[in-house]
């Protein structure tokens, strides 16, 4: 057959896949023509280089921040995890307090953004409101993700903090025996800064999770209430779990918008050096160090900035394993049900 | 729709490529570097460009470190720092750099305390002592001794610093080192340095971070550059200079600090504690930094007459803006070095 | 589905069973409880977000003027002003950030999910994606600066739209994946069974029917990139002026953009400056919500 003809065919084909078929035109398909099959290489192709790509940046960063890093480690080895003194004057670098202070801040926001954020993701998705409403609402939660992290750090700063005080006053006063209450409000904190952080992650959440809830098919919960469940049996025993690989997608991406997060915590954590228990107290993170060191560094203090960056990339790593590994444990224990 | 849209984006991409090959209509400056200085070079930069068709100036403040950092890695056509340069850091710009001193700063100590007290005094070792961490109370015997008329509740006092690397803290940890002994030995002098560990000492980013925080702080105290403390009214305290005076901020104490220092001929003059009766103790230069060889000739000039107005015309807004203007013998020596920007 | 352990097997003759719910029984009451109790926290959560809009549109809404898009950011004691320019270069840097990132973010996802879902290749790039998204900003900006600014000895607009790609590559992956794996297999199989090849599957069946899961994650990763500081402070830094001169944009200089705006003047002692800041934050959350209603109208699948 001469090409032409080919090609007119296949386009036939591939116009009676897209559009519902003519009462005059073929209704059976055919198979795939050349043109398909080369089209087809080429976008299997583009995806895979697309993937191979997205490897290569990780590359690419790792490489870039690891061979200075690599410098720093020779430099003042393993100590660095452990030491807790960060003196630039003396070459003395210790990151303990930061590390400390981005796990505490991040697993507290995660847990406070995390469950407020399926919370509404909820309350927006499984009937609570009619339907109009709830899809104003959904948007106005996509938009919240658009503020500035500067301008939360202002809200933190000027509404927050004073907002907090007196209530940290009287925890202080009443229940400061509690480690988690034993200082002061001294203005910028642990406290202050987790809150503004599970504010900041918490349209993420509920926006990812939204979309989780809204993609299990309806028959799933209709199938639920037809066996007498009550609605939030429903939910919980089954909505949820249909639509957990997706929320935990929301939660890892909430935790790395919190791990992650410089302009907001460097308004709002105290920039203090030390591991403390109380969450009125300043303290400090990797991220904060890095977006407040880095522009005035010199060559030796961005070895050892570089060496806090690839700690942080490990947590973010050792983490997510962590959660994959619960998610698992528990998608198989479902199954097993 | 999609085909509109589809074409939308490919015209855009035709468009693109052919205007990054561009003609240079216009002279285009970059600089970067310090804050301290950066409502005010703003303001000048855009006078300038309004009176010299054919030139704009861009600033960004990002930190004197990081101004010196781009000025290395030549990518900016010149840089302001707070803390002028280390011989390292000059070593290491191609073809050699020019520190011009451009205006000065003094950095005052704000406080907040409950009945907003005016113009508190605050003695040599009252204040070196509050920064170290020793004095932690507001109703402190000395601080009492000092201020007579006012009531000084018991409060702790909350230490605000600066949790950036900064010039401003490089000026000031300079003064406390020569102000007290156990505080060059202790935290030192730098642009951050190993401030005392206490649930007292919040940092906060920027000038205006710490502003805002001290603003928000019943029992605050902390380093502010002037503009920003007097723009936001926060209450600055007078500071006991080394001849034993009580000095305020803004008059003629920065004027009176500058004029005690001589200008060295690589122009970096340094005020960590000025003898004078009538200065203040904390002022400081601040410096503009320039390529000697610069690759465009036309750029070079443009340079030139850049200085040249900052010099002139520039330093009647620095009282308005609240900076200290240059003294009249350090402008001649400053214009005569602004020759070697070739 | 098997009903609940230690329900009883009903006889018979109790087979005309009530049909409704006395709200007193356990399982009911712990319903009712439930439902209170997230009304509760809906209105507990909603009320920090209802505080930062009303702090936006309050401060930021006195100055919302014709005067600010189409103005340059004043400086020092000047009043009024505006910053047209910062909307222009916000608009081009996350559009250059949205063209690397939406179609790479896309295909891969469209490879992990559908293509190649088992490879090593696939599961080395998900834990890639996993660990790019705890990314600090600051670090997008430097492997920018390094890849970029270093290399054409400028800062330019293409540098801060690359740190921002960046940034929102993650989110569009992870996304667009779950978005992707989630249309039901039938639909998947259907099309199979019409002598698709895999490439037609995808782009004719699988993406369409994905859209709005994958807009999300673009709309997300957009908001976002909008609104960072840090990565455009070291790739693009600032300008007082017009990106374009005339017609052509200088697209490998200085550009401005209203994160930038926004931290240079909310750090500035003026209050022209500061009320301006405000209104940036406005602007910038307002174009954000107008990208948002117009590509859920492009992207509404005509029935």
């Amino acid at each position: 057959m001469r090409f032409s003809a080919h090609l007119e065919r296949s386009r036939a084909m591939l116009r009676a896949t897209d559009r519902r078929p003519a009462a005059d035109s073929p209704t059976v398909s055919g198979p795939p023509s050349n043109w398909d099959y080369t089209v087809d290489r080429v976008f299997r192709g583009l995806a895979r280089t697309a993937t191979w790509l997205v490897l290569l940046l990780l590359v690419a960063i790792l490489w870039e921040i690891g061979s200075k890093a690599t410098v720093g480690m020779a430099h003042h080895g393993l100590g660095v995890l452990v030491s807790t003194t960060w003196d630039v004057g003396r070459q003395q670098f210790g990151v303990l307090p930061h590390i400390w202070g981005t796990l505490y801040s991040s697993l507290l926001a995660l847990a406070i953004g995390g469950f407020f954020g399926i919370t509404m993701a909820i309350f927006l998705t499984q009937d609570f409101l009619p339907p109009r409403i709830a899809q104003v609402f959904r948007t106005i939660v996509e938009l919240l993700a658009a503020i500035p992290s500067v301008v939360y750090g202002l809200w933190g700063l000027f509404v927050l903090v004073p907002a907090m005080r007196p209530v940290a006053d009287w925890m202080f006063a009443r229940l400061g025996w509690i480690p988690f209450f034993g200082t002061t409000l001294s203005g910028p904190g642990l406290a202050p800064a987790s809150l503004v952080l599970a504010i900041m992650i918490l349209p993420t959440v509920a926006a990812v999770s939204q979309d989780a809830l809204r993609l299990v098919p309806y028959r799933v919960k209709e199938a639920a209430y037809g066996m007498g469940a009550t609605r939030w049996e429903a939910i919980l025993k089954v909505m949820l779990p249909a639509a957990s690989t997706g929320i935990f997608g929301a939660l890892v991406l909430g935790f790395g918008r919190a791990l992650g997060e410089t302009m907001a915590l460097a308004m709002l954590i105290g920039n203090s050096n030390q591991i403390t228990l109380s969450l009125f107290a300043p303290a400090n993170t990797l991220a904060a160090l890095l977006a407040l060191n880095f522009p005035e560094a010199g060559p030796r203090e961005v070895e050892v900035l570089m060496y806090a960056a690839l700690v942080l990339l490990a947590i973010t790593l050792v983490v997510n394993l962590l959660g994959e590994v619960i998610m698992t444990r528990s998608a198989r224990r479902l199954a097993a049900r | 729709m999609k085909r509109w849209l589809t074409a939308l984006v490919l015209g855009l991409c035709i468009i693109s490529p052919s205007s990054v090959a561009q003609s240079d209509d216009a002279l285009r400056l970059t600089g970067s570097g310090a804050t301290f200085p950066f409502p005010l070079y703003a303001a000048w930069f855009k006078t300038f460009g309004q009176k010299h068709r054919g030139v704009t100036v861009d600033y960004q403040g990002k930190g004197s470190g990081a101004g010196i950092q781009d000025l290395i890695n030549r990518t900016v056509d010149f840089a302001a720092s707070d803390a002028a340069m280390t011989d390292e850091q000059m070593a290491k710009v191609p073809g050699g750099v020019q520190l011009l001193p451009m205006t000065a700063g003094e950095i005052v100590i704000g406080y907040n305390l409950p009945g907003n007290p005016k113009a508190l005094k605050l003695p040599r070792e009252v204040y070196a002592s509050i920064f170290l961490g020793k004095t932690t109370k507001w109703s402190d015997a000395k601080l009492k001794a000092a201020n007579p008329g006012v009531n000084l509740p018991d409060l702790d006092i909350t230490v605000v610093r600066r949790a950036d690397s900064s010039g401003t803290t490089f000026v000031f940890t300079n003064h406390l080192a020569a102000v007290s002994e156990e505080w060059a030995k202790g935290p030192g002098v730098g642009t951050t340095v190993n401030w005392p560990k206490s649930d007292k000492f919040v940092a906060s980013p920027k000038n205006d971070g710490v502003t805002a925080t001290v603003k928000q702080t019943p029992g605050a105290i902390g380093y502010i550059e002037y503009a920003f403390a007097k723009f936001a009214k926060v209450e600055m305290a007078l500071l006991q200079n080394k001849a034993g005076q009580y000095v305020a901020p803004g008059g003629e104490g920065g004027p009176a600090a500058l004029a005690s220092v001589q200008m060295p001929p690589n122009l970096r003059a340094w005020v960590p504690d000025p003898e004078a009766p009538k200065a203040y103790p904390i002022a400081t230069y601040t410096w503009m930094l320039f390529y000697k060889s610069n690759k465009d000739p036309k750029k070079a000039a443009a340079l030139r007459e850049m200085v040249d107005y900052c010099l002139t015309e520039g330093q009647k807004l620095s009282v308005q803006m609240g900076y200290i203007p240059l003294p009249d013998n350090v402008v001649g020596v400053v214009r005569k070095a602004a020759a070697t920007i070739q | 589905m098997t009903p609940d352990a230690g329900a009883a097997v009903t006889p018979v003759a109790d087979a005309a069973v009530r049909l409704e719910r006395s709200p007193f029984e356990r399982r009911a009451l712990r319903s009712l409880l439930l439902t209170t109790a997230t009304w509760a926290a809906a209105i507990v959560a909603a009320v920090p977000l209802v505080s930062v809009l009303y702090m936006l549109i309050v401060r930021g809404g006195a100055r919302l003027s014709h005067a600010v898009f189409v103005e340059l950011p004043p400086a020092g004691f000047e009043m009024g002003g505006g910053f047209g320019n910062a909307i222009v270069g916000t608009a081009v840097m996350v559009g250059l950030g949205a063209i690397i990132a939406i179609p790479l973010g896309v295909l891969a996802a469209v490879f992990l999910a559908e293509l190649g879902p088992t490879s090593r290749l696939a599961q080395a790039a998900r834990f890639a994606t996993k660990t790019l998204t705890g990314l600090p900003s600051v670090l997008a900006g430097v492997f920018a600066y390094a890849a970029v600014v270093l290399a054409t000895g400028t800062y330019s607009a293409p540098a801060g739209g690359l740190a921002l790609a960046v940034l929102m590559l993650p989110t569009v992956i992870l996304t667009a994946e779950e978005a992707i794996k989630a249309v039901p297999k039938i639909t998947r199989d259907a099309a199979f069974g019409m002598g698709c090849t895999r490439s037609q599957v995808v782009s004719k069946v699988l993406l369409p029917t994905a859209l709005p899961g994958i807009l999300t994650g673009v709309m997300l990763a957009v908001a976002r990139a909008a609104g960072e500081t840090a990565p455009l402070l070291f790739t693009a830094l600032f300008s007082s002026y017009w990106l374009f001169d005339g017609l052509r944009p200088q697209l490998m200089q200085p550009t401005a953009s209203l994160a930038v705006l926004i931290y240079n003047f909310s750090g500035m002692p003026f209050d022209n400056q500061i009320e301006l800041a405000w209104t940036a934050s406005l602007v910038l959350v307002l174009m954000v919500l107008v990208i948002n209603v117009l590509s859920r109208l492009l992207g509404q699948r005509r029935a």
